[in-house]
């Protein structure tokens, strides 16, 4: 059984480490070559999120059940400024920084499932899922 | 990882050799606009075979070069996108909006080769 992995997010580097454990788990997990990078794509967007506008966060990575469905789940987790309008930061081409706002919107379009669960000043739980097929 | 930049003939290659962090691109940015000048490249091919993600920070960082060194008279063709980071970019909705690609190292040499000797023409 393939185990949850934890990758701290403290700068830019961290990005790279994230996504090649993401694509490690996932490539135990029995994906395969357009889905891993895929994965690992959505990881690097949702990480590099947490470096401009948090600093400092965590991605968790970790086989989810659901049914007769298998995947993994990718939890990217700050404890940042929040996102003030979660409507308008899923809007293509929206940044507030120097980015290209394709960053949040781009990796939902990756993964199967997509939630933000943020708060003003409290942070912010970006959880995605790609089932296995 | 630093990238090293090569140089044949009148242009350079930067054959990407692992996987890159934002600085290491960012890095190539800088030596890439300066050696188009030391060396009075007409033309640059960046070889990004190993990369497994092109996400939207590589991409934007990419295009810049290439608009950059346009700036600096070299033109720069990206060669090696896989097949799975081609998909992936185009999920992401990422285009590499003009700028030149080919299929591989050999095929960017043609491609600028093309270019220059056009350029060559119009003088």
């Amino acid at each position: 059984m393939q185990s949850e992995r934890r990758v701290p997010i403290n700068s830019a580097a961290d990005i790279v480490t994230a996504r090649q454990n993401g694509r490690a788990l996932a490539m135990e997990m029995g994906f395969d070559g357009s889905d891993l990078t895929l994965i690992a794509t959505a990881i690097s967007e949702v990480a590099r999120n947490i470096v401009d506008h948090a600093e400092h966060g965590e991605i968790l990575l970790a086989p989810v059940n659901n049914g007769n469905k298998y995947g993994i789940a990718i939890m990217a987790r700050d404890q940042g400024p929040g996102i003030p309008d979660v409507p308008r930061a899923m809007q293509y081409g929206y940044s507030t920084r120097k980015g290209l706002g394709v960053g949040l919107p781009g990796a939902k379009w990756l993964m199967d499932e997509f939630e933000i669960d943020t708060k003003v000043g409290k942070g912010t739980t970006v959880t995605m899922k790609k089932w296995l097929h | 990882m630093h990238v090293p930049v090569l140089k044949q003939g009148g242009y350079l290659i930067a054959s990407i050799q692992s996987v890159l962090s934002d600085a290491d691109l960012l890095q190539l940015r800088d030596d890439l606009a300066d050696r188009v000048g030391t060396f009075r490249s007409r033309g640059v091919i960046i070889d990004v075979t190993v990369l497994d993600v092109i996400d939207s920070f590589a991409t934007r960082t990419l295009r810049a070069i290439a608009h950059m060194l346009k700036l600096r008279g070299a033109e720069t063709v990206i060669v090696g996108i896989q097949p799975d980071v081609a998909f992936a970019m185009v999920q992401l909705g990422l285009t590499l909006e003009g700028v030149g690609t080919a299929l591989d190292l050999e095929e960017g040499l043609v491609y600028l080769g093309r270019l220059t000797k056009r350029t060559l023409h119009a003088k």
